[in-house]
């Protein structure tokens, strides 16, 4: 049986190179006609995930971890992949999404057509999925690095894909330049590494000649968390998040905001509980916690004030990257206790809502981007009545909606019970303050969590209901069936992860149990199956969403039943809403900025909301206004404060150092001269 | 099997028969302290097979959404009506959810309610919905935590667990402080989720002052009657989650039909004393300003969380 599951990794592994490769370059053959090369492209990509998900699902269950190198006659570098079951559950969730995708894609890259190179966005699309896999499966730093640049650079030209349009090369420079910065950081962890193992292979990073000193193991741990932490979009990290990710055309958006980042999860939890061995100081898992709860919580509330559907999707990423390390962080405080079951379940729950976050982030994005397809705009305020023009988009965005708010039986719920349940369970911490402060971040997700509710009831309830607010919207029509099957296979997946966690749990408990060297699986499934448990000896809780999904199908029809009974025969009238004696027009209606209008009041210490009034009064009387207009901006604080000046001193600096840079050549020649010199000597 | 599967039954038959009497005795409590005679005991359920029996009018501007949320309120309310102890301290579907779960059923409710105040286009509706939002946003957090507060003591977040241990004061040891704090912060909980003075007016239909009632504006009949039952169930289910957590004395804690029926007599009583409560409170106070509910809503989500750390602080 292992000879079998190493063969079909190996096979997995050349063959998601060869699609994905097949899909980079093939298109390129079919010049000049769009259509056969948006069909080449995305069903390489929709083969090559494929592939990935059975790469991915017998990663999981290989006994033990399959390695393939192949040498490089370069020094340091192997181009050397490792198949564990770490690696291989963030593989099967890219080819989860990227199956979903590509079939979305099909469909909406004719947007694009007579507009841009469709050879060219699709292999550009291939290339970010296959970057995005070695990412993952590169088991030196090299390498790693090396695919970690070409897919920043690769997903930089998927966002720069609109390039005509100001704020889109505005987003792509911003997403270049901070997505460089955090490359910086994660060198720097890997050079930590490189001290004592003397050499960048991985498996030297986890058995070092000599253990790491105590402060380089601290550097290790800022730097990774800084590094990986840009990508993910961590708060205060997360600015460039809201602009690149909805700049991107959707179906790059929804794998960006779906599966990008989570390859910066996956290099958290591999440098912390693999290659650090997870053995650390509590604090550690304390500050992953709070900026989790932090991120969390702002992420979520810079998103209800978001008009712009995809720029909303974009903050509510940083949110949910806040829930997933609020589950890491928790499982690193236990780790750091000995506790590690509850350690174990505190990472389950983080990883839980990775592969959530991966599918409904991704269904929401692939519903966002066919509103964008049928209307043309991205602004909310300008949909309306949507369900009855796009009814398959609608219900698909509604399961999206239900999931990412957490509301039963969807996954969101397990995967958020999950981490209440791990936050919960501090009181078996020995330490007071961590007893306090893991409910307290419960809070924040309770907080985050209802703020998500009102977020996506604003983000359905305006976009999809009441009547249209524009042309745009009185003239959109159904996505074609590609796009709807694409969001069909995301919106099965987020119902399967929700009604089957007795068969996600036992899948992720295979990846924590490496990690945490404990394996809980069997003490959280119980009931047969039904019901997951987080902490058997205690009985502290239980949920099933089979349960209450099947109590919850069984109730609608007794309510119904219900209404027949005691009323019989429904008889039903249709007439037009009341408005107050005259007839309703759509500017009368609730806007996403009225809906939000009292949050923006309660948080205005967060918001800082600034509101220009200007009122032209008629001139028979004071009492009849002619014209209003009316201007509210909330403060992007975090750039006012903490990016501004950084970059206006950058400025400077850089004035300043124009003195050396005059333009001649013979000074640069001066220069190489003299730096050839001063090397020669040091060297000597 | 058979037996949970009757007492699941028989508990959602008692939830559903009882929530309408608490309505009416709220409102007979106001009539009476405003020296009227009110309207008699049977009145709220003559409203709902009224209603029941009644045409429906529906708006051409909505959609299925608006025609499907009054069955999906009702249903998760009744769902998670199911999940609290009532008559016996331990509910046969204990296993399916906990705390956690019921607020989040509570919250599927609130979810369908305020996209059906949205789905008409009417600026009434926008506006409940919108209110409702902030109210849901500040109070199921606190929600949460105070009920997790007084589940430290009994080590569980399942409701069953607590109101079991709690009954049988097995291994519990009470602290006052955090205890009250959580019940005061419940308690705030319950005006704010079930629409009550000082939060929001069930009487109003004046567009300043309403919350629940603008969202559900443009029902009538068959689905204003699930809304209106499913609101008084919700009711129902807050007075029973503060009469069991914190005073669970009475209840059945083995599956005997004679402890059960005593067991609802006893509810009956704490129930209808909460009922009585709130009827005098809403008597006895005016509804607060928009912008000052949240402030008395925060000092619940404040309240609930330091009933956590005192209990920590106390335990040392």
């Amino acid at each position: 049986m292992s000879l079998d599951l190493s063969w079909i990794i190996h096979w997995g592994l050349f063959n998601v190179v060869v699609l994905y490769g097949i899909g980079i370059f093939l298109p390129f053959a079919f010049y000049r006609n769009a259509h056969f090369q948006n069909l080449v492209a995305h069903g390489a990509a929709m083969a090559a995930s494929i592939v990935g998900v059975v790469l991915g699902l017998a990663g999981l269950w290989a006994p033990e971890p399959v390695t393939f190198s192949v040498l490089s006659n370069l020094p340091l570098l192997t181009f050397q992949v490792r198949v564990d079951p770490l690696a291989s559950f963030f593989v099967l969730i890219i080819s989860l999404a990227g199956f979903a995708v590509s079939q979305f894609a099909m469909g909406y890259v004719r947007e694009f057509e007579n507009r841009r190179s469709i050879g060219a966005l699709g292999g550009l699309y291939n290339a970010f999925l296959l970057s995005m896999t070695l990412v993952i499966l590169a088991d030196d730093g090299f390498f790693f690095l090396i695919v970690w640049e070409i897919m920043s650079l690769v997903s930089y030209f998927l966002v720069v894909t609109e390039h005509e349009k100001p704020e889109t090369r505005y987003a792509g420079f911003f997403y270049l330049i901070m997505t460089h910065v955090g490359t910086a950081f994660i060198i720097v962890t890997y050079l930590v590494f490189y001290q004592q193992a003397g050499s960048f292979s991985f498996e030297a990073f986890r058995h070092p000649a000599a253990p790491l000193p105590e402060g380089f193991r601290t550097l290790a741990f800022a730097a990774a968390l800084i590094g990986f932490g840009t990508k993910a979009g961590i708060v205060p990290l997360h600015v460039w998040l809201p602009y690149a990710h909805p700049a991107a055309p959707s179906h790059v958006s929804a794998l960006m905001s779906g599966v990008m980042i989570k390859t910066a999860i996956y290099g958290l939890v591999r440098v912390y509980f693999d290659f650090l061995g997870g053995t650390f100081p509590w604090w550690w898992g304390f500050i992953v916690l709070a900026i989790g709860a932090v991120s969390a919580l702002l992420g979520v509330m810079y998103a209800l004030m978001e008009h712009d559907l995809k720029s909303l999707l974009a903050y509510h990423s940083v949110e949910n990257i806040g829930i997933i390390l609020m589950g890491i962080g928790a499982g690193m405080i236990f780790q750091s206790y000995g506790l590690s079951n509850l350690a174990a379940l505190g990472l389950l729950a983080g990883l839980y809502h990775t592969i959530n976050h991966a599918m409904f982030k991704g269904l929401l994005f692939l519903g966002a981007g066919s509103t964008l397809y049928a209307t043309h705009t991205r602004n909310m305020e300008e949909y309306g009545g949507l369900i009855r023009k796009m009814p398959w988009t609608a219900f698909f965005f509604l399961v999206g909606a239900v999931s990412i708010s957490a509301l039963p039986p969807s996954n969101g719920f397990v995967s958020e019970w999950l981490t209440f349940q791990s936050l919960f369970l501090s009181f078996q911490i020995p330490d007071v303050l961590m007893k306090i402060m893991l409910p307290i971040g419960a809070a924040m997700l309770a907080l985050t969590g209802v703020l998500a509710l009102a977020c996506f009831a604003k983000a359905f309830g305006i976009s999809f209901l009441a009547m249209p607010r524009s042309a745009h919207a009185r003239e959109a029509q159904e996505v074609p069936w590609a796009m709807r099957i694409g969001m069909a296979e995301m919106a099965l997946f987020c119902v399967v992860l929700g009604l089957a966690p007795m068969g996600v749990v036992p899948m992720i408990d295979r990846v924590t149990a490496p990690l945490t060297g404990i394996t809980i699986a069997e003490k959280i499934v119980s009931e047969g199956g039904f019901a997951l448990v987080p902490a058997p000896d205690k009985g502290f809780a239980s949920i099933s969403t089979p349960v209450l999904g099947l109590l919850l199908i069984v109730l609608v029809p007794a309510a119904l039943l219900t209404a027949v009974v005691i009323g019989g025969r429904l008889r039903k009238r249709f007439y037009k809403t009341w408005g107050c004696g005259i007839n309703l027009k759509p500017r009368m209606e609730y806007t996403a900025t009225g809906f939000t209008q009292p949050i923006k009041q309660v948080f205005d210490m967060i918001y800082r909301p600034t509101v220009k009034l200007e009122t032209e009064m008629l001139e028979e009387s004071r009492y009849f206004a002619k014209r209003m207009r009316f201007e509210t901006h909330i403060e992007p604080v975090f750039q006012k404060y903490l990016y501004d000046p950084v970059v206006r001193v950058l400025s400077l600096l850089a004035d300043r150092l124009r003195v050396v840079q005059a333009g001649s050549l013979h000074l640069y020649l001066t220069y190489i001269f003299l730096t050839l010199i001063i090397l020669l000597l040091w060297v000597r | 099997m058979i037996e949970s599967v009757v007492i699941t039954f028989v508990q959602a038959v008692v939830i559903l028969a009882v929530s309408p009497f608490i309505v009416g005795l709220i409102r007979k409590v106001k009539a009476r302290l405003q020296c009227r005679q009110g309207p008699g005991w049977l009145q709220p359920y003559y409203d709902l097979v009224k209603l029941f029996r009644k045409d429906v009018v529906a708006s051409t501007h909505t959609s299925w959404i608006f025609t499907a949320s009054p069955y999906i309120i009702f249903a998760s309310t009744l769902a998670a009506v199911l999940l609290v102890p009532i008559f016996l301290s331990t509910v046969p579907l204990n296993f399916a959810g906990d705390v956690i779960t019921v607020v989040y059923l509570l919250a599927l409710g609130t979810f369908f309610l305020i996209l059906a105040g949205l789905d008409a286009g009417s600026a009434f509706g926008g506006m409940g919905s919108s209110r409702e939002a902030i109210v849901a946003s500040l109070t199921e957090p606190a929600m949460i935590l105070s009920i997790f507060a007084v589940g430290l003591t009994a080590g569980s977040t399942n409701l069953s667990t607590i109101v079991h241990k709690t009954a049988l004061l097995q291994g519990i040891v009470t602290d006052p402080p955090p205890h009250l704090m959580a019940l005061a912060a419940l308690f705030i909980v319950t005006l704010a989720e079930t629409g009550r003075v000082p939060v929001d007016n069930p009487a109003t239909h004046l567009e300043l002052t309403m919350i629940h009632e603008a969202m559900i504006l443009e029902y009538s009949g068959r689905y204003l009657a699930l809304v209106e039952w499913a609101s008084a169930m919700k009711l129902l289910l807050f007075l029973t989650l503060i009469s069991n957590i914190f005073a669970p004395w009475g209840i059945a804690t083995e599956p005997e039909p004679v402890w059960m029926i005593f067991g609802v007599a006893v509810w009956l009583v704490k129930v209808s004393g909460l009922a009585v409560l709130i009827g005098v409170i809403e008597s006895m106070f005016a509804k607060l300003r928009l912008f000052r509910v949240t402030d008395f809503l925060g000092l619940a989500f404040i309240l609930s969380l330091l009933a956590i750390i005192f209990f920590y602080i106390l335990r040392g």
